[in-house]
């Protein structure tokens, strides 16, 4: 029974840690999906962090009151930062022309250094540090579901988490189906594989490219707020996206393109991250065990590598810009 | 990321190629508002006012930003020259920061020629820095048996080694199964970092009296062993650096092996069509580059830090991707670039406690820069034509531009 409980548990803070991890992978894999390889996803975390933080701050501020209001400004403020970071990248990449792997390099810099400044001045502003109140703590709170939290097993297993977490999973969900069922789905996914053929099949190549970035930009941002939000729980830490932003393309890799494989490996990874404070190996050292997740990355990259299936590989036009002249 | 197509707006090589001639596109049948036809070549002078208008937006676009948070732009980035430049202690600070940051960008530069997309110069500073410890550590706990200068060259070649593979590993895969470069350079970033962190918490690297996890201070052990000489205030790491940069560019433009770096990142097949090794020539310069890495980490040793921290390496390798690429990857242009982005980050640290603008304005500086001449490329590649002109002149373009 024991030893159950260790692993329920162990279960519940994998999706927990992979929740954001998820919701970042999905994010770029319909980026990808368009073409479009964003490596930019660590700073679109941090935009989308800073902007979560700061939206449900000020929404405390102005409205005098925590809980629901905080919570949707919240949503919409790191939901909105996210798409503005998908633009810019999209600008500089799809009108602009620019190297997709440096502009997305930029914007993980660029993204890094703009959520510590700001959440540095937010903190001079609030006096010391921001920490967002209770009530509005409370929203980002596993959800009480009554008696069904409180079952043994099932209640852990799938009933003690925060309503992100849901919304995650219906987000992967929905893009699979997005991707895989719907007549745009299928354009995007031939803008993706040869926007050469797509364009002369009358789809609007550019438009797609900026539509799929800048909503995947926006999921990117939302997974930002989960890491200010409910993992640092509302206050705004300097390091609080510590990589996730990497690990999520790695991810993409690791569920092949396809937001339902995304959703256990989000969970597989999340699992990784947090194992070393719930299961100690006797003998080893805490620092060696916290790099089982890149050590993780690393095999797996390695691996898919090695066994390339056409099905399941990179969108075939990932990384590189269209240019419909040289057709 | 894998295969090598040959877009001609992104290649920052061949400043001077010639342009094909200038081509309309496709005649349609109403003429759109705007259009952008391939510019027939341009001359230098309209490059460089292309770049200067481009960077005084981002500077202007970081104005913006200073004002949002209600501190003043201009005194902001006076005293950024000023406490970067102003006093001879702060530049000696300025070119401290400048040493490791050139030496990583003329590293990374090299694996970006080849479309390498090398992001793991953190790691690799830090492989460099961790292996010459360890000569430092065992130094130290025998009673420093070693003498100054074997000490030293102990270090630079263990420290290269150490650079060196943490470039050969990604190379060795990526060239055997594509694997992809630019993930596996970063989580060997993290792996050393979490080493880093283990090695702190060793009974054996840590101070005797410390409670804290630390790696001792390599200076007072070895009785200064470690210490690099200083030249006009600044350790003697900033020559390397220089030298560095040079011999780079004279390897990067007049030997072969720079020749087939250039081909093999123009086009991996004209490469082997051209019957050259493009493994061996691919996982060669990934040696080169770590290499050079590991040897900036041996300088933050030995010449800034002498001990070992997890920020020994200090976010140098993504600033140095930004030099490189600022650079177009030219080793004698990420002179100037290096100390320029030195200059943000000291001036940042020195506006962060006069007018407490936060330091990481460095960051978000450097970012827009970046970000604003990306862009430019496209200006300097394309002109736009607007519907009912045939042609337009440069300096309109410039205001399009803008």
């Amino acid at each position: 029974m024991k030893v159950l409980n260790v692993i329920i548990n162990l279960i519940n803070a994998a999706v927990l840690a992979g929740t954001p991890l998820l919701l970042a992978t999905s994010g770029e894999i319909l980026t990808e999906k368009s073409g479009n390889l964003n490596l930019g996803v660590e700073g679109q975390m941090y935009m989308g962090a800073i902007a979560g933080l700061a939206g449900a701050w000020f929404a405390e501020q102005w409205f005098g009151t925590g809980g629901m209001i905080p919570l949707i400004i919240a949503v919409i403020f790191s939901f909105i930062m996210g798409c503005i970071s998908g633009l810019i990248y999209s600008v500089l990449t799809v009108t602009l022309r620019a190297n997709q792997n440096v502009t997305g390099l930029t914007l993980a810099i660029f993204g890094t250094g703009f959520g510590k400044f700001f959440g540095e001045v937010l903190g001079h502003k609030a006096g010391g540090f921001v920490a967002v109140g209770q009530e509005t703590k409370a929203m980002f709170g596993n959800i009480n579901f009554g008696k069904l939290t409180e079952t043994p097993f099932i209640g852990t297993l799938f009933f003690r988490y925060n309503w992100l977490v849901y919304f995650a999973l219906i987000i992967a969900v929905i893009m699979g189906w997005y991707l895989n069922k719907t007549r745009s789905g299928l354009s995007l996914r031939a803008v993706g594989e040869s926007p050469g053929t797509a364009d002369s099949a009358g789809i609007n190549v550019t438009r797609y490219k900026y539509g799929a970035t800048i909503i995947g930009g926006g999921l990117c941002g939302l997974a930002g707020m989960y890491m200010s939000m409910v993992n640092q729980k509302g206050i705004w830490v300097t390091d609080c996206v510590s990589g996730y932003g990497w690990l999520a393309i790695a991810l993409v890799i690791f569920s092949t393109w396809s937001p339902l494989r995304a959703i256990y490996s989000s969970i597989i990874f999340g699992g990784l991250t947090v194992m070393y404070m719930r299961i100690p190996i006797p003998g080893l050292p805490t620092a060696i065990y916290m790099m089982f997740p890149y050590i993780a990355t690393i095999i797996v990259l390695i691996l898919t590598s090695i066994k390339q299936i056409k099905e399941h590989a990179q969108p075939a036009s990932t990384g590189l810009n269209y240019y419909r002249e040289e057709r | 990321m894998t295969d090598q197509k040959i877009n001609n707006a992104n290649m920052p090589e061949q400043p001077d190629a010639p342009c094909p001639p200038a081509q309309d596109m496709h005649p349609s049948m109403k003429e759109p508002f705007v259009r952008m036809t391939k510019r027939g070549g341009i001359t230098k002078r309209q490059r460089v006012a292309v770049y200067i208008i481009c960077f005084i937006l981002a500077l202007l676009v970081g104005a913006l930003m200073l004002l949002a948070i209600g501190k003043n732009p201009i005194h902001a980035y006076r005293d950024m020259v000023v406490g970067s430049f102003g006093t001879a202690i702060a530049t000696a600070e300025t070119v401290r920061i400048a040493i490791p940051l050139l030496i990583a960008s003329v590293a990374v530069g090299f694996a970006f020629k080849m479309r390498f997309w090398n992001i793991g110069a953190e790691g690799q500073i830090l492989a460099g820095a961790i292996f010459c410890s360890y000569i430092v550590i065992h130094s130290i706990n025998n009673e420093n048996y070693i003498g100054k200068i074997p000490l030293h060259l102990l270090m630079v070649v263990l420290a290269m080694v150490g650079g060196a593979l943490f470039g050969f590993l990604p190379a060795y895969f990526k060239t055997k199964w594509e694997t992809n470069e630019t993930l596996f350079t970063l989580m060997l970033n993290y792996i050393a970092i979490q080493y880093v962190i283990y090695l702190q918490s060793l009974r054996t690297w840590q101070h005797p009296m410390s409670t804290y996890p630390k790696i001792v201070d390599f200076s007072t052990f070895t009785e200064g062993k470690v210490e690099l000489p200083r030249m006009f205030g600044v350790h003697i790491g900033w020559i390397f650096a220089l030298i560095i940069a040079v011999v780079a560019y004279f390897y990067l433009t007049k030997t072969k092996h720079g020749y087939e770096i250039s081909v093999v990142g123009d086009s991996l097949n004209t490469a082997r069509y051209a019957g050259m090794n493009t493994r061996w020539i691919q996982i060669r310069t990934l040696l080169i580059s770590g290499a050079l890495c590991g040897f900036a980490g041996y300088l933050q040793v030995a010449g800034a830090n002498h001990t070992l921290t997890e920020t020994s390496a200090g976010g140098v390798g993504f600033t140095a991707i930004t030099v490189a690429w600022l650079a177009k990857l030219n080793p004698f242009v990420m002179i100037p670039i290096a100390v320029f982005i030195a200059m943000l980050q000291k001036g940042s640290l020195f506006i962060q406690s006069t007018m407490r603008i936060p330091a990481s304005a460095a960051d978000l500086l450097t970012g827009l820069i970046l970000f604003f001449m990306l862009g430019s490329e496209f200006f300097i590649e394309y002109k736009l034509v607007f519907r009912g002109k045939q042609n337009i002149s440069p300096i309109e373009q410039k205001e399009v531009a803008a």
